[in-house]
């Protein structure tokens, strides 16, 4: 940077007192670090707006309202567990979080199959994250959380509650296991 | 105006005055000094060593532990620091006294009252709700009485410095207003704009479904406005250490402001910015569209502009200053810099490290990258190099010159103050390296990890990391609290000519260059309003016309 004599440059040059010019001085160094910030901030935008529109990674969004208080008598919710829609290909679980356990805790699918996820809470905020994958959503009583995942390794993969429910928050996790 | 301030002589704060503001630093430095005990707790259960039997007296669980230690070091610790800081920010700037000072001193005592009223229920185990206290989770009401008055106390110490300002406006027409005064009442002013929806969801969803009046929370709204403070609680906390980077390192340095004008540009943007954006903390929420999920990232990709800004400017003006004092070279000027003056290294430490913070929160604003950080331990890795970095080393680096210009003592031993700061980056470097990396492995945050059954044994290596990066912090905190305590209580005076001032940095530019248009409040005002209504207003439009109160209250 210059520090004797500066170049100026007015970004606003109207408001003068006198033979006092006002005036916005930008360094032009710093013109150049202005540029390189605003062109990096402008790239991600572009590769998170690919990463969501091309490549499909979309995080939850609004999927209707649900009474917590009624969950054991109203479907889906009063029988929580897998669904299948196409055999080998895809499937649903509903889930219901419970302090301090997931109902179902255990989930067994095929290798490469399209899993979609529905949570809902019967009592505080939970968690839901996927091992491994992109499926991790808040679990809030009254909303209705939705996430897919497919699955092209066999093992097991944990979901596991991420969200302070209370004091036994810390052993509250399911398995989901992909079968060969 | 700025050649007079180096031959007229300033006005100082009087005894009063510095009593007023020490009263602060007191309440701030003993939260702190507590919470803090809770961190290597913490960090210690992750790596293992389980602490919490042998130290029942402090904490009866590890959640308890956690409460305190988010409520009393980032809510506590925090306000009450920024509101003594940029209490002496204005009178020292206006070179006046404030224009009601029993308003201001109804402020404080009310933020002492209410820190009371929280910090009773949260000690016996009635609180146990975490700072971010999400409903339907339910603690004692006077957690949340106690939470509203150190919240309405810290805006009644924000009017007390408006009427000030307005009064010096009225005493020096035409007069571009000093910076650090410019600085601390937009800091101010965008609090009060910001803590508007915690203030909401206290009083309007939460102490109702307490007392009965109705049959429940709505979570889903309840998040959205306390994520609607969450995000800009961040530049309440960050803004006072950029008050300190652009305008009193510099001068602490040998330096000048290397500019007046884009400094307070970069204010300006931080009032208009920093609130509308708190959706990308609920990028994971079922109850908000993806739509606008997708605005909120964008404008928080927008705020972190006028932080680059800031990067560049302090970085310039450090520059300046480290080659005036003989630095030569491209890197080599560095070196030139004071690192023996506490008070300056704590703080360029704190920059260094928010540099990383910056980073990480780049990424986590990048909507579907959210994903694979969500509520994992990234994320307390990711605020420990904001609030306990930029925002903390800051302050105790103010701390170093504040604490001995108040009292007219010399620091104590200000060589174990700089081996206090080497010891808490280095710290932290392992602390939260260790858990951004835990979290992208999915370790869940705000989980005791050592009692968690999903953690395979592979992570040891950076449990334990996580375990002695806390341990290292503590010990350079605690240095921190020796220092300035021991400062404050010793008999020593400093002698009539070696008093400590307060540091304030010229600007390399003349003040009268300063357009007015960054010295104009209403447009700035205008615009953030706008903003806030264009961004918000729709779903909090939706989210509270279709709200259901159907989640009765659960303690912990």
């Amino acid at each position: 940077m210059s520090d004797e004599t500066p170049q100026t440059d007015d970004a606003q040059g109207d408001d003068s007192q006198g033979d006092i010019k006002r005036h916005v001085h930008i360094d032009p160094y710093e013109k150049n670090w202005i540029r390189i910030s605003i062109g990096f901030l402008v790239f991600f935008v572009i590769m998170i707006t690919i990463a969501g529109l091309a490549l499909g990674i979309q995080v939850p969004t609004d999927e209707g309202r649900v009474d917590p208080n009624t969950l054991d008598s109203e479907p889906p919710w009063s029988e929580p567990g897998l669904r299948e829609i196409v055999p080998g290909e895809e499937y649903e679980v509903y889930v219901v979080a419970r302090r301090f356990s997931f109902d179902p805790r255990e989930i067994t699918v095929p290798v490469g199959a399209k899993v979609t996820f529905w949570a809902t809470s019967a009592d505080v905020q939970h968690g839901f994250a996927l091992e491994g994958t992109n499926v991790n959503m808040m679990v809030i009583p009254g909303q209705v959380s939705k996430l897919a995942a497919t699955f092209d390794e066999p093992g097991e993969y944990n979901f596991i509650c991420h969200e302070y429910c209370g004091l036994g928050h810390a052993v509250m996790y399911g398995t989901l296991t992909v079968e060969k | 105006m700025i050649e007079d301030r180096t031959t007229k002589s300033v006005r100082e704060l009087t005894s009063s005055e510095k009593w007023f503001v020490g009263w602060h630093v007191i309440f701030a430095v003993a939260a702190l000094s507590i919470g803090i005990q809770y961190g290597p707790m913490q960090a210690l259960e992750h790596a293992g060593l389980d602490l919490y039997p042998k130290l029942s007296f402090l904490a009866s669980s590890y959640y308890q532990g956690l409460t305190l230690h988010g409520v009393l070091n980032a809510l506590i610790w925090t306000t009450f620091f920024i509101t003594g800081f940029l209490t002496l920010a204005v009178i020292r700037g206006l070179e006046r006294p404030l224009r009601y000072p029993w308003l201001n001193r109804i402020g404080f005592w009310m933020m002492v009252v209410g820190l009371v009223t929280a910090a009773i229920p949260i000690l016996a185990g009635k609180a146990t709700v975490l700072y971010t206290f999400y409903p339907p989770m339910q603690a004692s009401a006077w957690f949340y009485i106690g939470l509203v008055l150190v919240v309405v106390g810290s805006w009644i110490e924000g009017y007390g410095m408006y009427f000030t300002f307005y009064a010096w406006r009225k005493e020096n027409p035409g007069v571009t207003s000093p910076f650090v005064v410019f600085a601390s009442l937009v800091t101010m002013v965008m609090w009060q704009i910001a803590t508007l929806g915690i203030a909401a969801e206290i009083l309007a969803i939460i102490l109702p479904s307490i007392f009965g009046w109705t049959s429940g929370t709505d979570p889903q709204l309840s998040r959205t406005l306390f994520w609607y403070t969450g995000h800009p609680l961040v530049y309440f906390w960050v803004l006072p250490a950029y008050l300190s980077w652009y305008a009193m390192l510099p001068k602490q340095t040998g330096g000048k402001m290397f500019s007046d004008s884009l400094a307070r540009l970069s204010f300006w943007l931080f009032l208009i910015l920093s609130v509308p954006l708190g959706f990308h903390h609920q990028f994971a929420d079922p109850g908000v569209p993806a739509a606008w999920k997708f605005i909120h990232a964008m404008l928080t990709f927008m705020v972190a502009f006028p932080s680059m800004m800031t990067l560049f400017t302090v970085v310039a003006s450090l520059e300046y200053g480290a080659k005036k004092r003989g630095g030569k070279g491209l890197i080599g000027w560095i070196r030139a810099l004071p690192w023996s003056n506490p008070s300056v290294l704590w703080q360029l430490l704190a920059g260094l490290l928010f540099i990383f913070g910056g980073i990480g929160g780049i990424v986590n604003a990048s909507y579907n990258v959210n994903l694979a950080l969500h509520n994992t331990a990234w994320i307390p890795g990711h605020f420990h190099l904001t609030v306990a970095s930029a925002a903390t080393m800051t302050f105790v680096g103010i701390s170093f010159w504040m604490v001995p210009y108040l009292t007219g003592k010399p620091l104590w031993k200000p060589k174990l103050a700089v081996i206090g700061g080497w010891t808490y980056f280095t710290g932290m470097l392992i602390f939260s390296n260790a858990m951004h990396v835990v979290g992208l492995l999915g370790a869940p945050r705000r989980t005791p990890l050592g009692l968690a059954p999903y953690i395979p044994e592979e992570w040891a290596g950076h449990l334990w990391r996580i375990g002695f990066g806390g341990t290292v912090m503590w010990i350079g905190l605690m240095i921190f609290i020796v220092v300035v305590a021991v400062t404050a209580l010793q008999r020593k005076r400093l002698p009539e000519n070696e008093l400590v001032e307060v540091p304030l940095a010229e600007s390399l530019q003349d003040l009268r260059n300063t357009p007015r248009w960054l010295d104009r409040w209403r447009p700035w005002l205008i615009a953030s309003v706008v903003i806030i209504i264009l961004s918000y207003g729709p779903q909090l439009y939706e989210q509270i016309t279709q709200v259901q109160l159907t989640s009765p209250g659960f303690t912990p």
